[in-house]
């Protein structure tokens, strides 16, 4: 297992478990998106908690979720190592910052834009996985006996500064998909003439769609309760 | 034109180094960055103060030896150039200049605007050649490159081994570098018998000098003189994924 | 002293594989034991030490630099000339062996230049081999292109930075043994004085550029490798660090010096422009392929070169060599071009420049294939000068570029000094009075990979019970002494102008009186000058900082030391031949339409020389020269 350690904990290989995660953390967020769009169908919440159930209870979704949860771990376990090991690359930093035009904002700052999500994700799950899952007795149930999410989604959203939190976070989010699901396609190695262009298309295309998505929830919610 | 210069002063590895401001009079827009340094080191000669150490010799950007941070941009604002062919014309009369060395782990700086870059060579003699002894070679045409194949390997090729690359990049990463001499091989047929044995030994030592990790900012590509594109830095990831998975035992 | 070149016998063809196949061998448990020390890291000095470590001797490499990379060879844009004979056009090893030759005016040696026609072909292969790589044809074999002074295409390029990859190609092939740990590179280190013990070379002196250490290093043969002397004209096409230093310590230390006064002034560098200037840029000579060189017909002319129509330009070149054209070698080449600038037909701000038009070839083939072919020669051109050499002509004025001369050597490289070798551009070598383009590399690469690695094994098979050479003898302790000496007494003279000061001066009185042409007043005038200012120079020169520290001052100040003392021996060889011969022109000898006249009955010889004290002057040897095979005869290239 010599290679394997020799692959994982070279700067290559390190980035490649980075472009790995971050994609597949990528199609997580099209079913949370799916999932959280739900709350717009206006049945109060009907559709959105038998989702919400049918995620926490069938086995297959429960088995996944172990394996997002190790995607989460993994992405930002490495993403904080290489941050505090290409720091240590330039102990003395340089007098003026001059970044070539070419050069992304996004791109300079993954490591930040990373950090404050890592922020928002502790506290996100604190707030609705955490309750949903171990304290359901809390949220209550609806018509159909199923723990009422919808309700706290919306009331959370009722809060200015939580919702201004949670658009926070989605900008950052965007910022950190801009570059990051194009650069995921580098890092393993793909990048050509032919379809690279479709790629940055492509990763420009998701996350406008993602980030918009993520943020026109709390806002709806947000101005239809003022 | 006039320019005020400030340039960073350091007397050895050991001092913590400082900036110091110098005002030039009578410079000629013609003239060439490193040719206001000589400048300048002429009138501090005659100041009775220690002139300003800085790296450079062929200055027609072949060399690579020359190497500063200019307001912030390994050598200088102009794109595909070398310290030694930027010139004045190309400042505001009465602007100030800051200048700082390349800033990196693996590159110390020895004294003023001079590092140490000889990481750069470790990782050459770690895996960055053909194996092929003086008098091992076949004739020249007995070798068939396909001429797109030989121009991508040039682009590759054209490295001068500056460091700007690392000087730019915000993780001090020298993977253009490496890709660049990855790249160059492992596109002729030459390269391809020791094609994974050299990107795992250059890797390593890479790792081993201190860079850090590419995060695909481009901000090498736009700093290389010459113009060396970031495409060679997934050609490396593509070989490097192949080595760790395809090599024989 | 008597000059033996040790030429084999037997014919010219067989020579070098006779000598191969009779040369004592070292056996390879007895290259274990046998320390090399070659110093500079160019194309000689980078693909020789490759060789000798792979073959098991332990070599240590020397440069100035911070790497080894960065020696000067790598500027070389245009290419590498092998009689390959791919393109079918009739080349052979005897026309490469015959155009250098005759290039160099009839002042070389026939066995060595045939030697290296011959290896050339190998050079192309072993290149090849490493990676480096060469433009291609569609189909995947080389492509050629052709340069001054030849009628085949035989030249061999990597666009413009051919110098660059056969360099990198050495380099790595270095690197490699130093992985290995068969070779070891001592970058920003200089060597600054030879040790020799009964007539042998037995290790350097080397000062650590870091720290200021002065360093003993011991070996079994010392190889030179160090590249021209063309910065005695301050400006030039060379490297700022390019300099004299390891090879006049040689001499002084008994090397002779080998036709010092045989500089190559290239015809295709960039016009000087203003007094701060710190060197001159070379646009490579295959230019010349497709850029047509003119001025004016007229004098001081000074409309803009797209405003003067056809019939009032003087395309001098095409029109007095119609042979060869806009190809004839460099010395003619440079010539021509001082003398339409003589004339007062110069153009450009000094007068001193003429155009070189690629408007005619852009009309022809499109402005795209010129792209391809000199797409980064122009580019470079518009960052110095700001022009666009695609719609407005280039200007270009001769620059110093390359030294012929160097340290004399015999057949095996070895200099006067028993154990010393020097090759490349710091021997003698085999260019004669001028040098063709695209064979600086040839030279670099044969004398390191194909002909040192044979020959030093003649010497080295006498020494295999020696063990290793101490670094203890007295010789090292003087030597050192001496060189801390020098130091010291330059850092104490705390003079009133700087080392550039002095260096300019010396450039400005060799170019004036010792440059493209020189008469008996313009040299006895340098002579005069060049001792004044080495005068001025030991009692005015200011070196700040001390020796135990990086002093690029203090480097500089050893190197330009030298050239004033080096200056005096090429005017005193430039003086002695009284003929015109390649890069040698004396007014007094020129044919009545103001070609060279060479003296073959007087001159046709090596002119030698020994130190003899720093008041003597230098002591002449001749070696003559026989041709066997070629007859020489006045060039043309009408």
């Amino acid at each position: 297992m010599g290679w394997m350690s020799q692959w994982l904990f070279s700067s290559v290989g390190r980035k490649w478990v980075m472009a790995v995660t971050g994609l597949f953390l990528c199609t997580f967020l099209v079913v949370h998106l799916s999932g959280n769009l739900l709350t717009l169908i206006p049945d109060e919440g009907k559709t959105f908690n038998a989702f919400a159930h049918f995620m926490s209870h069938n086995w297959i979704i429960r088995f996944l979720e172990v394996v997002l949860f190790s995607g989460f771990l993994l992405h930002i376990i490495q993403g904080l190592v290489l941050m505090v090991r290409n720091r240590k690359s330039r102990p003395v930093r340089y007098a003026v910052h001059a970044a070539a035009p070419s050069v992304s904002w996004s791109s300079l700052n993954m490591g930040l834009l990373g950090t404050l999500l890592l922020v928002f994700l502790v506290v996100h799950v604190g707030d609705f996985f955490v309750e949903s899952r171990f304290t359901p007795e809390k949220l209550g149930t609806d018509a159909q006996g199923y723990v009422n999410l919808y309700a706290e989604v919306v009331h959370s959203f009722s809060s200015l500064p939580y919702t201004l939190f949670y658009v926070l976070a989605m900008v950052a989010l965007g910022f950190h998909l801009w570059h990051g699901f194009q650069s995921a396609f580098r890092s393993l190695g793909l990048m050509h003439s032919r379809y690279t262009p479709a790629v940055i298309w492509t990763g420009k295309v998701y996350t406008v769609v993602i980030t918009a998505g993520f943020l026109f929830i709390p806002l709806y919610w947000y101005f239809m309760q003022l | 034109m006039r320019l005020t210069l400030k340039v960073w002063r350091q007397k050895n590895s050991q001092d913590k180094g400082r900036f110091e401001v110098y005002h030039l009079n009578d410079l000629d827009e013609h003239a060439s960055f490193l040719e206001m340094f000589d400048v300048l080191n002429e009138q501090l000669i005659r100041e009775g103060k220690d002139p300003v150490a800085f790296d450079h010799d062929c200055r027609e950007g072949i060399c690579g030896m020359c190497s500063m941070v200019i307001n912030g941009r390994p050598h200088g604002p102009l794109t595909h150039n070398t310290t030694c062919q930027l010139h004045l014309r190309h400042f505001r009369d009465g602007e100030t200049i800051t200048v700082e060395p390349w800033r990196a782990s693996a590159f110390p700086v020895i004294k003023d605007l001079v590092v140490d870059r000889s990481a750069f060579d470790r990782i050459i003699a770690a895996g960055g050649f053909i194996s092929v002894n003086t008098g091992q070679a076949v004739e020249a045409n007995s070798i068939l490159v396909p001429k797109e194949n030989a121009d991508q390997a040039m682009n590759a090729a054209v490295c001068i081994g500056c460091g700007a690359c690392v000087a730019a990049c915000k993780n001090a990463s020298a993977m253009l570098f490496v890709a660049a001499k990855v790249s160059h091989l492992s596109l002729l047929p030459q390269g391809e018998p020791e094609r994974y044995r050299r990107v795992k030994n250059m890797v390593a030592q890479m790792d081993k000098e201190g860079f850090g990790a590419c995060t695909n900012t481009n901000a090498c590509e736009a700093a290389c003189p010459k113009g060396i594109s970031v495409t060679h830095i997934a050609r490396l990831n593509r070989e490097y994924l192949k080595a760790t998975f395809l090599q024989e035992e | 002293m008597k000059l033996d070149a040790k030429i084999p016998a037997g014919d010219l063809e067989t020579k070098w594989t006779r000598y191969r196949s009779t040369v004592p061998l070292v056996s390879p448990a007895n290259k274990r034991k046998l320390d090399v020390i070659v110093v500079g890291s160019g194309l000689a000095g980078a693909s020789a030490a490759a060789s000798l470590a792979e073959l098991g001797y332990r070599v240590k490499v020397f440069c100035f630099q911070d790497s080894p990379r960065r020696a000067h060879s790598i500027a070389a844009q245009g290419g590498i000339n092998a009689a390959k004979n791919y393109r079918n056009d009739g080349d052979s090893v005897y026309r490469l062996f015959y155009d250098t030759i005759k290039g160099g005016d009839y002042r070389s040696r026939e066995a060595n230049v045939y030697r290296l026609a011959e290896v050339s072909t190998n050079i192309i292969d072993q290149c090849v081999a490493q990676g480096v790589p060469f433009a291609r044809e569609y189909g995947g074999l080389l492509a050629n292109r052709s340069f001054g002074g030849t009628q085949v295409e035989r030249t061999f390029y990597a666009r413009g930075q051919t110098g660059q990859q056969l360099l990198l190609g050495a380099y790595q092939a270095l690197q490699r043994q130093v992985g290995l740990g068969q070779a070891h590179v001592l970058a920003r280190h200089e060597m600054l004085e030879l040790v020799v013990r009964d007539g042998r070379a037995v290790g350097i002196i080397a000062r650590d550029l870091v720290t200021g250490r002065l360093e003993r290093h011991s070996a079994h043969a010392v190889v030179l490798a160090t590249g021209g002397y063309g910065n005695v004209f301050y400006l030039s096409t060379n490297a700022m660090g390019c300099n004299v230093t390891a090879i006049w310590k040689a001499y002084k230390k008994g090397a002779a010096f080998g036709n010092p006064c045989f500089t190559q002034i290239h015809p295709t560098c960039l016009p000087q422009h203003g007094s701060y200037q710190s060197k001159l840029t070379l646009m490579s000579e295959s230019l010349r392929n497709d850029g047509r060189v003119w001025v004016p017909k007229a004098k001081g002319d000074k409309r803009k070169p797209a405003d003067i129509p056809e019939s009032e330009r003087d395309y001098f070149l095409e029109r007095k060599y119609p042979a060869f054209g806009n190809l004839v070698p460099r010395d003619i080449a440079s010539r021509a071009a001082k003398e339409v600038c003589d004339e007062g037909r110069g153009v450009g701000q000094t007068g001193l420049a003429v155009y070189l038009d690629f408007s005619d070839a852009i009309r022809r083939l499109g402005r795209s294939v010129i792209e391809a072919r000199y797409g980064n020669l122009f580019e470079m051109y518009e960052k110095i000068t700001g022009d666009n050499p695609y719609e407005t002509p280039m200007m270009i004025y001769p620059a110093v570029h390359y030294t012929m001369g160097g340290l004399w050597v015999d057949y095996q490289l070895s200099t006067t000094i028993q154990g010393l070798y020097a090759i490349g551009e710091c021997n003698f070598s085999d260019h004669g009075a001028n040098r063709l383009g695209a064979s600086a590399l040839m030279q670099g690469l044969a004398d390191g990979y194909f002909i040192l690695p044979y020959t030093i094994g003649e010497y080295l098979s006498g020494l295999i019970r020696s063990g290793v050479v101490p670094t203890t003898y007295g010789e090292f302790d003087e030597a050192e002494r001496e060189v801390a000496a020098r130091i010291e007494r330059l850092l104490s003279i705390k003079g009133g102008h700087s080392v550039d000061h002095f260096h300019r001066e010396l450039g400005k009185v060799m170019w004036d009186h010792c440059g493209m042409a020189r008469s008996r007043e313009s040299l006895e005038h340098a002579g005069r000058q060049v001792a004044a200012l080495r005068e001025a120079f030991w009692h005015d020169v200011r070196v700040p900082g001390t020796a135990h520290e990086l002093n690029p001052e203090l480097e500089k100040a050893g190197r330009v030391a030298d050239f004033l003392e080096l200056a005096s021996l090429i005017v005193q060889d430039a003086l002695h031949r009284e003929e015109s011969c390649g890069g040698h022109f004396r007014t007094e000898y020129q044919t009545e339409d103001g070609e060279a006249l060479r003296r073959d009955d007087a001159f046709m010889y090596v002119a030698a020389y020994t130190y003899a004290g720093p008041d003597a002057p230098a002591v002449l040897h001749k070696e003559p020269l026989q041709y066997e095979v070629v007859k020489p005869a006045q060039r043309s290239y009408k």
